[in-house]
């Protein structure tokens, strides 16, 4: 930030107060405007993000139309005979996000109910912050866990299980996002008041019956809310499906074959040798927007939520 | 009270007589009160479970390759020569660009939005713009980079189309951080400033930014380590997997820790698949490191009003 320090100029302009006075003026709203530029970065940030892909996705579309894109059910932009159905990436996408939701919402919930209602404070502080270091590991860990750890594990289990397969991936992922479920769910559950649980207990009601049936009840947007945020997580981790789910899209639920995700299409995409100006290349700009599509109307809707059902008490 | 009925029924002798009790039931319904506490708690004992066996098989797999050419050596095809030393540099440099780009715009746009900016359609505009970038995947702001700094900019696969992207994506959660630490600044102090004459910018300079300065600085090496710990954008920029030099200057191609593990655990042997362990451990410690110093900087800076 280029600052001017005007308390150290001041001195020597004293003599003429109302020059002095004129260009601190200016300076201030020198710095108004800079720290305004600041501000709007974040605006350019999207704005930038919906040029880039929409520049190269409407490139991809003048070759591709978006009837064989939604249409047809076969992703082979890498193979001699190219087929651009983009549905194989959408159901292996979805495959891995319900796995990890299943994953990760009941637990999230659960954990959020411990934390806000049975936990003591002391017990609360030591809980939280080593739940929430599961929010801070790299997903490229949680991939090597994935792929070294879980799988063969899975593969004790389920005979059939393949190297690559979505089971892994939507576990780990379930675990990852778990901190951010019971985090968001558990401020959503102290904001309720005392006093409902306590007219709840006035009335004869077991802890139990106070958390499931009135709390949660009384927090349920803010709980919706950090659903579909989560989801919208899930459905954008990259390193964890790109390491352990495998690249083979198709059509399938289910869990133990390998897939491909949206996500790690694009990466296998950038690591490969793809010609930069090629038509195939073009396809992760297309498959990125109609990722960020998604996620972005999840956000909107978490928002939405938050903000449209919000109960206000007090 | 419970206990009293219950002595009561056992020696009338009949269980049955008393099977619908209000008793009986109130102790029906704390039984699975109990049960489903017990199952709150396991749900947080699968978290923590999960992150113990997590940390000890990274530890005991790559305990073996934690050694000096780890550190030393550039990547091979040979896992017994093959070492971290240019994605280190990476790392290290990449650091220091995006904290050089994300600090400064990030906390300028902290400052407009908290001693500036008016409740109007465009702040409300640049709120809500904010809380949904922290939402955009990471890959997203990777196509982003390629788009925008590696091709439209001409920066190339370089060390500086890697930080400006990074810079990008952290730079939510600095301005987040920022809003809030210059938000616990009470407005006494600013109208004691005033008061002596101060200009809006001297009394944020002089005094608002001095005391928000911990939280602030707390929240960057935080964001800062999210963006250590990144991947998959700087896989879509490009940033190659063998880079066999040390990078001199910004405009050079480069590779990061992450980007050396995930390329191996690609690789089928089990020996890069136990480097990749000991990268992993060698990644968590420098984390833990920048998560350590933003906890020691809260606490040296807490200021109690």
């Amino acid at each position: 930030m280029a600052v001017t320090d005007f308390r150290s100029q001041a001195p020597q302009q004293n003599h003429d107060l109302g020059a002095s006075k004129q260009r601190r003026a200016l300076g201030e709203r020198l710095i108004q405007i800079v720290l305004f530029a600041c501000a709007v970065v974040s605006i350019g940030t999207t704005i930038g993000i919906i040029l880039v892909l929409l520049q190269e996705t409407v490139l991809f579309f003048q070759e591709v139309s978006l009837l064989e894109f939604f249409g047809d059910t076969r992703w082979t932009p890498l193979f001699a005979s190219q087929r651009f159905g983009v549905w194989p990436l959408v159901t292996g996408t979805i495959l891995v996000a319900v796995g990890a939701m299943v994953v990760a919402l009941p637990l999230g919930l659960l954990a959020a109910i411990y934390l806000s209602e049975y936990a003591s404070p002391s017990v609360r502080r030591t809980l939280k912050p080593i739940l929430e270091i599961l929010a801070g590991i790299p997903t490229v860990v949680y991939g090597y866990f994935a792929l070294t750890f879980v799988t063969p594990l899975l593969k004790q289990f389920f005979p059939g299980t393949q190297t690559f397969n979505a089971l892994s991936a939507s576990l780990v992922t379930g675990i990852m996002i778990l901190p951010t479920v019971a985090s968001i769910s558990e401020d959503a559950l102290s904001a309720v008041p005392r006093s409902l649980r306590e007219a709840a207990y006035g009335l004869g009601a077991t802890p139990f019956e106070v958390a499931t049936r009135i709390v949660v009840p009384a927090a349920l947007s803010g709980i919706s809310a950090a659903f579909i945020l989560a989801i919208s997580r899930a459905i954008g981790e990259t390193m964890i499906v790109a390491i352990a789910a495998g690249q083979q899209p198709k059509i399938t639920f289910n869990p133990l074959e390998s897939i491909e995700t949206m996500t790690a299409y694009i990466v296998q995409v950038s690591l490969g040798d793809t010609p930069q100006q090629s038509l195939a290349y073009k396809t992760i700009f297309a498959v990125g927007m109609l990722l960020f599509v998604m996620t972005f109307v999840l956000n909107l809707v978490s928002h939405w939520i938050t903000r449209r059902y919000r109960e206000v008490y007090e | 009270m419970t206990n009293d009925a219950r002595t009561l029924a056992d020696q009338i002798g009949g269980e049955q007589l008393f099977a619908n009790s209000p008793d009986q039931q109130l102790q029906r319904r704390h039984h699975i009160g109990r049960i489903f506490e017990i199952l709150a708690i396991t749900a947080i004992l699968i978290g923590i479970v999960f992150l113990i066996v997590l940390l000890v098989d990274v530890v005991v797999n790559g305990l073996s390759w934690l050694r000096p050419q780890l550190f030393t050596e550039f990547p091979s095809r040979f896992p017994d020569r093959a070492g971290l030393r240019s994605a280190l540099f990476g790392t290290a440099w990449l650091l220091v660009l995006t904290a050089l780009f994300a600090f400064p715009v990030g906390i300028g746009a902290a400052i407009y939005l908290e001693e500036y900016s008016r409740k109007n359609w465009f702040t409300q505009l640049i709120e809500i713009n904010i809380a949904n970038l922290a939402g955009v995947p990471s890959i997203i702001y990777g196509l982003l980079g390629l788009g925008l700094f590696v091709r439209q900019l001409g920066l190339g696969r370089s060390l500086m189309a890697g930080a400006l992207t990074m810079a990008l994506l952290v730079m939510p959660v600095v301005i987040v951080a920022g809003r809030e630490a210059i938000r616990a600044v009470p407005s006494s102090i600013r109208e004691a400033a005033y008061g002596l004459g101060a200009t809006h910018w001297q009394v944020i300079w002089a005094h608002v930014l001095p005391m928000s300065l911990g939280g602030i600085l707390t929240g960057t090496i935080l964001a800062l380590s999210r963006a250590i710990g990144e991947t998959a954008p700087l896989i879509t920029i490009g940033a190659l997997t063998f880079i066999a030099f040390d990078p001199r200057g910004p405009f050079d191609i480069f590779t990061v820790l992450p980007i050396q593990i995930f390329n191996w655990i690609s690789l089928p042997q089990q020996e890069f698949h136990d480097l990749a362990a000991a990268g992993i451990v060698v990644l968590l410690f420098i984390l833990l490191s920048m998560n350590s110093l933003a906890i020691y900087l809260r606490g040296r800076f807490q200021q109690r009003w």
